[in-house]
């Protein structure tokens, strides 16, 4: 078994094994990662340091990102293409909230709050709650009116619907999540105009004279030449 | 700080590597001369796969492209930003400058919009045109045979339009619109807005058989591995170092002065080496710097000597003076015909395919100068900040509920998925000599290097323009069916104008002119006061047109450059 391929059964035996959260999260394996393929992105020596010190704390608990791996899992649950662990949701916002220190307080006082409210309702801890009670939870605080400031709603919703954005942002900038999404670029291709059954669903088509201007893609191997007429 | 001298003595030290730069190291080593290139910031190369980031995916990141450590995204090719550890600057009262850097080789043309326009024959007359600001003692015919260099030399796609301002050029054929764009030319043609193709420094057909074609991922930002985009490394310097060998480069060497001798003359420079901070000394015949307006002018100001107190090429006081940055005004609005759009691969070229060049006429106006439209939009790649606020735009259907959870979230976020269009108007603004940067007698960087101060106000002229910008965006925007998202800036922030610097055009400061009392520099870019010393940048601009500066810049360094290749015939130096 080759480096990246144990790092492989790192990930997925922790799936669905909340006890070995230590292996998805820890801070040892992200840094293996880090050290493999996963985020070699064209750094400069400035921003390597950098990253190797965000990567070399650790900001939530254990319970914490076992509680996040919960919420998260419920505000998008699994389906045909992937989960919040395949998009590795949890460790970007363990990651998020490193890079962003003013996300710090807002997470953790939310799942403070989320604790308190499961033992109030259910005198339970809010990982021991069954789907019932998350939701009974979540429908109070899951919800706002678009046209209101968020910033004037309760802290509670406030704060769900910054574990909202984060999870969605996490799961649709993920490999699975682009796939999910339909986003298709990022390749290498050859641009010729919007397909003709897009144009022909909104009733739009190219003018003949623009078209004109445009490149002959059977022509942008060709080497370009202009005549010395004066064009101005 | 131990101070090194070198023997060598080059015919030519170049001062920054970016469009100017590049320009002034291909014209004068291909004419056989010695040139050093003096770059404040490490090598850099687009091909290089240690710092390439284009066709890089969002979760290759542990922030998934956010832009906490470059200000445009991780994948956003400039080294530096709006502030840079142990290099500040500061700001004059009720001033907020913003200065954008990119120290690296190829400076921002590594990552810059590619917008590749020429001013028009009016852009250099505009105090004769409408009383304000000063013309340039130079005309459009001048610089007319240069745009056509450049435009055959680095390539630029476009269409010819026959419209007076917007000079057409040697075009590469452009790329067809896409789907928010064909929207974006009905509605703006509805309001009797021209709409036309861009023109953008990328290749969408071969050049040369050094450079690749555009492979259409969207990816200029971040510099092209094949080099199908301009940049001034891979366009300029590379090529130059190639054929001549006449190139030395000094990376992450920032240079402090330019050193002269009793009679006045430059003979040099003195720079920092940031890897052993230690100071050298370059000997060379001619010192020309490019190191961006903001960045000439402070080397400028910091060379004092006997000969010239007051700083070098200063005796005018104007070194620093008529800083002037384009203007900004943006709107994003969302199309409700596009949801639940078809997805396909709409990446092209990185930046718009279509525009709108200023089509008004100012006499008829409660402002000045005009301004362009930019358009972007559409099926974008998926980065950090993607799915935030997923339904909020359930509240344009009449619903007042948003968030939940579930697979409801997953629905939403494909519905609304590339159903946005942004509009980005940028314009002239009026140069003033009260807009100026100056040495800051009490901060010095962490090289011991007096840094800027800047003092910047718009005037009426300029928050008229953004206020007709919004006015127009309003316009457009209703015209497509669409809903504006952002409020509609009114007069108490100056109708969303940005801030000066925040457009990235900045220009002036060490203007042109015939006059030595009331201008910086010659024609030829070259100091009044000092006759072996060039600035070919965007400082020696009189003023900024509607246009991006970089095209023009170009064209002018080459001229200078062709010029000093004259001088050094002539054995003028």
């Amino acid at each position: 078994m080759n480096r990246r391929d144990s790092i492989k059964t790192i990930t997925f035996a922790s799936i669905g094994a909340g006890l070995l959260l230590e292996g998805c999260y820890g801070i040892s394996s992200e840094k293996i990662k880090r050290s493999l393929t996963r985020y070699e992105y064209g750094r400069t020596p400035d921003e390597i340091a950098y990253d190797d010190k965000l990567f070399a704390q650790k900001f939530f608990t254990n319970k914490e990102l076992s509680d996040l791996d919960k919420i998260c899992n419920v505000i998008l649950p699994p389906n045909e293409f992937g989960s919040i662990r395949d998009a590795e949701v949890v460790q970007l916002i363990e990651f998020m909230a490193k890079d962003i220190p003013s996300y710090q307080d807002p997470l953790r006082k939310g799942l403070d709050w989320i604790n308190e409210e499961s033992n109030s309702k259910f005198s339970k801890s809010f990982i021991e709650l069954d789907d019932n009670s998350v939701k009974q939870i979540f429908d109070e605080i899951g919800f706002y009116d678009p046209n209101s400031n968020m910033s004037d709603l309760p802290e509670p919703v406030q704060w769900f619907n910054l574990v909202r954005n984060l999870t969605m942002t996490g799961y649709f900038t993920s490999e699975v999540g682009i796939k999910e999404l339909g986003y298709k670029g990022n390749m290498p291709n050859v641009w010729d105009g919007v397909p003709q059954d897009v144009l022909d669903q909104y009733g739009l088509k190219y003018d003949e004279d623009w078209l004109e201007k445009c490149i002959d893609q059977s022509t942008r191997m060709t080497i370009a030449e202009w005549d010395d007429e004066a064009t101005y | 700080m131990q101070i090194k001298n070198t023997a060598k003595e080059y015919d030519v030290i170049i001062v920054g590597s970016g469009a100017g730069g590049g320009m002034a190291t291909k014209v004068l080593s291909e004419a056989g001369h010695s040139v050093a290139v003096v770059e404040a910031g490490p090598y850099f190369d687009p091909a290089d796969p240690t710092t390439m980031t284009q066709l890089k995916w969002a979760w290759q990141s542990p922030r998934r492209g956010a832009g906490t450590t470059r200000f445009f995204g991780d994948y956003d090719q400039a080294y530096g930003g709006w502030e840079i550890d142990g290099e500040p600057y500061t700001q004059g009262d009720d001033t907020d400058f913003r200065w954008f850097r990119s120290r690296m080789l190829g400076g921002r043309t590594n990552h810059w919009g590619r917008i590749s326009l020429r001013f028009g024959p009016d852009d250099f007359k505009k105090k004769s045109i409408d009383g304000l600001g000063d013309d340039w003692p130079i005309s459009y015919d001048d610089i007319k045979p240069y745009y056509d260099k450049v435009d055959k030399l680095i390539g630029v796609f476009g269409s010819k339009e026959n419209m007076y301002n917007e000079p057409d050029g040697f075009f590469l054929p452009a790329p067809k619109p896409r789907l928010h764009e064909l929207f974006y030319i009905n509605a703006a043609r509805k309001s009797n807005v021209k709409v036309m193709p861009s023109r953008l420094s990328v290749l969408t057909k071969r050049l040369n058989t050094d450079r690749g074609v555009c492979y259409y991922c969207n990816g200029c930002a971040r510099s092209c591995n094949v080099y199908a985009d301009f940049s001034s490394g891979s366009c300029l310097i590379f090529p130059a170092q190639k054929s001549t060998g006449q190139v030395d480069l000094f990376v992450n060497s920032m240079v402090r002065t330019v050193t002269t001798n009793e009679e006045g003359k430059a003979t040099g420079v003195s720079f920092i080496d940031k890897d052993e901070n230690k100071e050298y000394k370059l000997k060379g015949k001619v010192v020309i710097l490019a190191a961006s307006a903001c960045s000439s002018a402070r080397i400028l100001l910091n060379s004092k000597s006997k000969q010239h107190p007051n700083g070098l090429g200063n005796s005018s006081d104007l070194v620093g003076k008529y800083l002037h940055d384009s203007t900004g005004g943006d709107m994003m609005a969302f199309i409700p015909e596009l949801i639940n759009r078809k997805t396909y691969n709409e990446d092209g070229v990185g930046g718009m395919h279509v525009y709108s060049p200023w089509w008004l006429d100012n006499k008829k106006l409660d402002f000045p100068r005009g301004y362009h439209i930019e358009v972007w939009g559409g099926l974008g790649a998926p980065s950090y900040g993607t799915g935030f606020n997923v339904n909020s735009f359930n509240k344009f259907f009449g619903i007042n509920k948003a968030g939940g959870y579930g697979d409801v979230l997953r629905s939403d976020m494909k519905k609304y998925y590339g159903s946005t269009i942004g509009l980005s108007g940028r314009g002239e603004s009026v140069a003033m000599k009260s807009n100026y940067c100056e040495i800051d007698p009490n901060k010095v960087d962490k090289y011991g290097v007096p840094v800027l101060r800047f003092h910047y106000q718009w005037t009426d002229n300029e928050i008229k323009q953004a206020k007709h910008m919004q006015d127009t965006f309003e316009e457009i925007i209703h015209n497509m069916g669409a809903i504006s998202l952002w409020n509609k800036p009114g007069k108490e922030s100056n109708y969303g104008l940005t801030k000066p610097g925040q457009i990235i055009h900045e220009v002036g400061t060490t203007r042109m002119g015939s006059d030595p009392k009331d201008s910086v520099v010659n024609e030829f870019e070259r100091l009044h006061d000092v006759s072996n010393v060039y600035v070919v940048d965007a400082g020696p601009f009189v003023s900024q047109a509607d246009k991006n500066p970089t095209w023009t810049i170009m064209a002018l360094a080459m001229r200078s450059s062709e010029h000093i290749v004259k001088e050094f015939k002539k054995q003028n130096f």
